[in-house]
C-alpha cells in the first residue's frame, strides 16, 4: 500500500484523498478526474502540468468546490471542503484564491475595477467603505498599479497583462493563505509572462503564501514550482521535486513533453517526435494504464492493471509499471 | 540575397483608420523567401506580423490602405485583379491559420471542403477529388481518412483540424505555405507533430514556407532565416543560426532573456522586459523599443534607427548599439 | 518597483474614445420626436386647445382652420386634441405594458437561465404554453370578462409580453453564467443573490433595454390595432388606433382622419426603434474599446 502523500510532509495546507470528478455531457460521461491524491506542503508552489484535457483546471475548480466531486475528499488545513456547506463554505473561500487563464474575461465588463478588486471586502462583511478603499488601494499599489488611475475605469480600457494584476489584486486582497493559478500566464505575451511570474513571486514571498501552479507550460511551471506533479487524462503520473523531475523523469510522459518543448537554440535539431498520435478521448479513457496507446513502452500489463504512484528516487513518485531509469 | 527570391515583400506599409487616430499596423517592411526555403517571423502581439500575413495575402480589411509592393512569381500581388488573385490562390499560395475550428466550416463535412477545394482549383471531377482527398488526408497523418471525409470539424480534435486544415492548404501543390501560429492553440506534443508534417511536407514539395509565431524556440529548428517584428517594423533579420548565436538587437536579446529555460533551476527570478508593448496608434519619434531597453540613450529617443547591414549583407538590424558579443559570452 | 509603475501607468492614462461622432443626424431627430411626443403628453391638460371629446355636429369632418389646426373627425371633435390625447394612451400603455414584460419576464429568464434543470424547464414550458396561445382570443376573454380599460389593456399586452423578454434574458444568462468573471465571484463566496444581481443583472441588462425599446415600439402597434379592432381603450377615448378605425369610414371624403394618426403612430415606432438601437451600439462596452 503506497503512502498517497507521497511527499516528506512537514505541515500539508492541502489534502487532496481520491478525488474524483466527472461530469455529463450530451449523454455521456467525462471522467476528468480519476482518483487523485496530493498534498501540498504551507508556502511551497507545487506545479501541475499536462496538456489540455488532463482534468488539471478541472482539479484546480473541485478543490475549491466550484465543481461537485463525485467521490473523494478535500482537506484544507484540516477541514474537509466537501462536507461544507452554505455560510461555512463561503467562510472558507476567503482563505482560498483563484486566478484564471483569461483576465479579461474574469473582470465584469460593467463594473469598475474599485468595485471589483473591493468585491470580496463587501462579500466577507467588511462594512466600513474607507477602510475597503485603503485595502483595494494598498493590495493595488502592491501589484504595482496606481490606484488613481485604475479605480475608476472599466476593464475593456485595459490591456491583458494589466488585467491580470488586477486578478492578482483581487486575489489578494483577502491575504488568503492558499491561492490555485489556473494558466495565469498563457494568454500573455512571452514579454510580458516574465513580469507576471515575477510579480506571482514577489507576492507569494510577502503574503506568505502557498500556490496551486496549474500550466501546460514546463519551463513556466518549472520556473516558479518548488514540487510539479504530471497530470494525463484524469490521472497523476508523476510527482517529484522540480529540478529532480525535469533532469531525470521517471514516467515516459513526462520524457515526452519534454522533448516536445522547442529549444531556442538552432543546434538542437528537434527530433521526429517519438509519440503516436493523440490523447484519447476523457469518454472512454484506455483501460490500466492510461498512457498505453501513446506509450513506446507499453506492454499487456498495462493494459490490465492500473499503475500506482510509486516511489522511484527521493521524493519522486511516478505512476509506471516501467519507469525510465 | 542568393538566389531568386519567390516571394518579396517591397516596402510594405498598412494603415488602418480607427477612431484614435491613424495606425500603421506595418511600418515599411522588406523582407524575401526563396524557392524551398522557410522564414521565420517572430513578434508579439500587436508586433504587426499577422497584418503582414494578411497584406502578402490580399486579404486585408476593406479600411486597410497597402503601400508598396508584393511580388510574387513576378507579379505584384497588390495590383492584381480579383480574379488573377483567386487563380493565385490555393494554387500557388496557401495559408493555414492559428484557430482551426474558426478556419474550417463548422456545418460543413470535411470531404465537402476537400472536395470543393481540389474541384474549384485544379478541376477535378468528384470521383477524383474524392480519391485525391482521402490521399491528402493519409498524407497529413489522420488515421482513418475515407471515415473522415464524412465527419465535421467539431468532430475531430484540435491536432486534427490543423490537419485537416492543413491538407486543405496543400491540395493545390502550392509554391507558397504561410502559416500563422499555426501551433499556438495545441499541446505541445501535438505541435511538435504538426510542426515536423509541416517540414516534412515541405522537403517533398520543395516549397516556400513563412513561420509565423511567437515563439522562439519554435524558429529555431525549423527555419533558414528569421524576422524579429517589433511595432511594425523589422528590427532583426538573418539566417536562424546567426541570429541566436550572433543577435545584435537588444530586443531579441531581451525576448530569449524572457523566455523560462527548462534548464534553469525554479525560483531564478526571469528577467522581464520591464514596461508595456508599444502602442500603435501612438508612434514613438525614436526607436519604438527606446522605452524598455538597457541600451538606451539620447539619440536612440531622438531618431528613427534605419534597418542596416552593416557587418554581413544577410544579417540586418534596426539598432545603434548593437550588441557586439555572441551570446553566451560576457556582456 | 517605481519604474515599473510609471511605465504601466503610461498606458492607462489615455482618454477614452469620443462617442460624439456616432450620434447621427437620425438619432438626435428621432430624440427629438420622442420628446415632443412626450412634451405634449404630459403638457396635454394645460395646453390651450379644445377638450378631445366636445363634439360639434355643425363642424363635422371640417378642413384644417384656425380653430381646428388639424381639422375635426366624424363627430366634430377637434382632431389635434384627440391626437395629442391619443400620444398619452400610447405612451402609457406602450411604456407600461413592456415593464410588466421587463420586470417579471426578465427575472424568470435570468432565474432559468441561473439555476437551470427543473426550474428552467418549468419556466420555459410555461412561456412555451402562453405564447402559444392565441392573443387575440386572450384580449377578448379578458375584456369580456373585466371591461375595457386602459388597465386591463396594459395588463394583456404586458402578460402577452413575458415569454419574450424571458427568452432574451435566458439567452443572455445563459452564455454569462459561464464565464471567468460570475465564477470568479462564486469563488470568492458570493451569494446566488449577489451573483444575480451584481454580476449578471448588469450585463443583462443592455440587451433586455434595448428589447424594451423595441417591445415600446411593437406594443404602440399592438395597442393601436386592439383598439382599431374595437378591443382597446372605450370611446370616447381618443386612442390613435381608434382614430384609424374610426378614419376608415371617411376613406373616400377626408382621408387625413385616417392618415394623420397613422403617420404619427410611424413616426413614434420609428423614431423608438432608432433611439433603441444607437443605445444599445453605444452602450456596448466591447465597441468602446479601440
Amino acid at each position: 500500500m503506497q503512502d498517497a502523500t507521497h511527499f516528506q510532509g512537514l505541515d500539508p495546507i492541502l489534502k487532496v484523498e481520491n478525488l474524483v470528478v466527472e461530469y455529463a455531457v450530451g449523454g455521456k460521461t467525462i471522467h476528468a478526474v480519476s482518483d487523485v491524491s496530493l498534498q501540498i506542503a504551507r508556502g511551497e508552489t507545487l506545479g501541475l502540468v499536462g496538456e489540455s484535457g488532463c482534468g488539471k483546471s478541472t482539479l484546480g475548480r473541485a478543490v475549491l468546490q466550484l465543481r461537485p466531486a463525485v467521490s473523494g475528499q478535500v482537506l484544507f488545513d484540516g477541514e474537509d471542503l466537501t462536507a461544507l456547506r452554505g455560510e461555512a463554505l463561503r467562510r472558507m473561500r476567503r482563505r482560498v484564491q483563484l486566478i484564471f487563464q483569461d483576465p479579461s474575461a474574469s473582470l465584469n465588463p460593467r463594473r469598475r475595477i474599485g468595485d471589483i478588486v473591493a468585491e470580496p471586502l463587501v462579500i466577507a462583511g467588511y462594512k466600513d467603505s474607507r477602510e475597503r478603499q485603503e485595502l483595494v488601494e494598498e493590495v493595488l499599489n502592491a501589484v504595482g498599479l496606481d490606484p488613481a488611475l485604475v479605480t475608476g475605469r472599466l476593464p475593456h480600457e485595459f490591456s491583458g497583462w494589466q488585467c491580470q494584476r488586477i486578478c492578482v489584486a483581487r486575489a489578494l486582497v483577502l491575504k488568503p493563505e492558499f491561492i490555485i493559478c489556473d494558466e495565469p500566464v498563457s494568454a500573455l505575451d512571452v514579454s510580458i509572462r516574465a513580469q507576471i511570474l515575477n510579480l506571482l513571486e514577489e507576492m507569494k514571498g510577502r503574503y506568505g503564501l502557498t500556490l496551486l501552479f496549474i500550466a501546460h507550460d514546463l519551463a513556466v511551471v518549472k520556473a516558479v514550482s518548488d514540487r510539479v506533479a504530471v497530470m494525463y487524462l484524469g490521472r497523476l503520473c508523476e510527482v517529484g521535486p522540480s529540478e529532480q523531475l525535469f533532469a531525470n523523469p521517471a514516467h515516459p510522459y513526462t520524457a515526452l513533453l519534454i522533448e516536445a518543448i522547442p529549444v531556442p537554440d538552432p543546434d538542437v535539431r528537434p527530433s521526429e517526435s517519438v509519440a503516436i498520435g493523440e490523447p484519447p478521448s476523457p469518454i472512454t479513457p484506455p483501460s490500466g494504464c492510461r498512457f498505453r496507446t501513446r506509450c513506446p513502452r507499453a506492454d499487456q500489463r498495462c493494459a490490465t492493471e492500473v499503475p500506482e504512484l510509486r516511489l522511484v528516487a527521493p521524493g519522486q513518485y511516478a505512476a509506471c509499471h516501467h519507469p525510465l531509469a | 540575397m542568393s538566389g531568386s527570391a519567390l516571394l518579396s515583400v517591397e516596402d510594405v506599409a498598412v494603415d488602418l483608420p480607427t477612431p484614435r487616430g491613424n495606425l500603421r499596423a506595418v511600418d515599411h517592411v522588406d523582407l524575401s523567401v526563396g524557392a524551398g526555403r522557410t522564414l521565420g517571423i517572430v513578434g508579439e502581439s500587436g508586433c504587426g506580423k499577422t497584418m503582414l500575413s494578411r497584406a502578402i495575402l490580399q486579404l486585408l480589411p476593406k479600411k486597410a490602405r497597402l503601400s508598396g509592393r508584393v511580388m510574387f512569381d513576378g507579379q505584384d500581388l497588390a495590383r492584381c485583379d480579383a480574379s488573377a488573385l483567386r487563380k493565385l490562390r490555393a494554387r500557388s499560395l496557401a495559408v493555414v491559420f492559428q484557430d482551426p475550428m474558426t478556419s474550417l466550416n463548422p456545418v460543413l463535412t470535411i470531404g465537402t471542403q476537400l472536395i470543393e477545394t481540389l474541384q474549384a482549383h485544379l478541376e477535378l471531377d468528384t470521383a477524383s477529388a474524392r480519391k485525391r482527398s482521402v490521399e491528402l488526408l493519409a498524407a497529413v497523418g489522420i488515421p482513418a481518412p475515407e471515415q473522415r471525409l464524412s465527419q465535421y470539424p467539431h468532430q475531430l480534435s484540435g491536432g486534427m483540424r490543423q490537419r485537416v486544415a492543413i491538407a486543405i492548404a496543400l491540395s493545390c501543390e502550392p509554391k507558397l505555405l504561410i502559416a500563422d501560429e499555426p501551433t499556438t492553440a495545441l499541446d505541445v506534443t501535438v505541435q511538435a507533430q504538426i510542426l515536423d508534417l509541416l517540414a516534412r511536407e515541405q522537403r517533398r514539395r520543395h516549397m516556400a514556407m513563412i513561420l509565423i509565431t511567437h515563439d522562439l524556440g519554435v524558429v529555431a529548428g525549423r527555419t533558414d532565416e528569421v524576422a524579429v517584428m517589433y511595432a511594425g517594423r523589422v528590427v532583426e533579420r538573418a539566417p536562424t543560426t546567426a541570429l541566436f548565436k550572433t543577435m545584435r538587437m537588444p530586443y531579441t536579446e531581451a525576448l530569449l532573456a524572457a523566455i523560462p529555460k527548462l534548464e534553469a533551476a525554479p525560483h531564478t527570478p526571469l528577467p522581464a522586459i520591464s514596461g508595456r508593448p508599444p502602442d500603435p496608434t501612438r508612434p514613438l519619434h525614436g526607436c519604438s523599443f527606446s522605452p524598455r531597453c538597457r541600451y538606451v540613450d539620447g539619440r536612440c529617443r531622438q531618431e528613427k534607427p534605419a534597418l542596416s547591414d552593416a557587418e554581413s549583407p544577410d544579417h540586418q538590424y534596426a539598432c545603434f548599439h548593437p550588441i557586439r558579443i555572441a551570446v553566451g559570452g560576457v556582456t | 518597483m517605481a519604474t515599473l509603475e510609471l511605465a504601466i501607468n503610461e498606458g492607462i492614462a489615455a482618454p477614452p474614445v469620443q462617442r460624439a461622432r456616432r450620434l447621427g443626424p437620425l438619432f438626435w431627430m428621432a430624440i427629438g420626436w420622442v420628446a415632443l411626443v412626450f412634451a405634449v403628453a404630459i403638457l396635454a391638460p394645460v395646453l390651450p386647445m379644445p377638450s378631445p371629446t366636445d363634439m360639434d355636429m355643425l363642424e363635422r369632418r371640417a378642413p384644417f382652420s384656425p380653430d381646428h389646426w388639424l381639422g375635426t373627425d366624424g363627430l366634430g371633435r377637434d382632431e389635434l386634441a384627440r391626437l395629442i390625447y391619443g400620444a398619452r394612451i400610447s405612451l402609457v400603455v406602450g411604456l407600461c405594458a413592456p415593464v410588466i414584460g421587463l420586470t417579471i419576464g426578465g427575472a424568470l429568464g435570468m432565474l432559468a437561465g441561473y439555476f437551470r434543470g427543473r426550474f428552467e424547464a418549468l419556466v420555459v414550458g410555461s412561456m412555451d404554453v402562453l405564447l402559444a396561445f392565441p392573443p387575440l382570443i386572450l384580449a377578448l376573454a379578458v375584456t369580456a370578462y373585466l371591461g375595457q380599460s386602459i388597465l386591463n389593456l396594459t395588463l394583456i399586452l404586458g402578460v402577452l409580453g413575458i415569454p419574450a423578454f424571458m427568452r432574451v434574458a435566458r439567452a443572455s444568462t445563459l452564455t454569462l453564467a459561464r464565464r471567468e468573471f460570475v465564477i470568479a465571484a462564486e469563488a470568492l463566496g458570493a451569494t446566488h443573490a449577489r451573483i444575480l444581481l451584481r454580476e449578471l443583472l448588469p450585463n443583462v441588462m443592455l440587451p433586455l433595454l434595448a428589447f424594451f425599446l423595441l417591445g415600446v415600439a411593437v406594443t404602440i402597434v399592438a395597442e393601436g390595432a386592439l383598439s382599431f379592432l374595437g378591443l382597446g381603450v372605450p370611446p370616447p377615448i381618443a386612442s390613435w388606433g381608434s382614430m384609424i378605425g374610426e378614419g376608415r369610414e371617411s376613406l373616400d371624403v377626408a382621408p387625413r382622419l385616417a392618415f394623420i394618426p397613422a403617420i404619427a403612430m410611424f413616426l413614434t415606432v420609428l423614431s423608438f426603434n432608432l433611439v433603441g438601437d444607437t443605445l444599445r451600439a453605444l452602450t456596448d462596452p466591447r465597441q468602446g474599446a479601440l
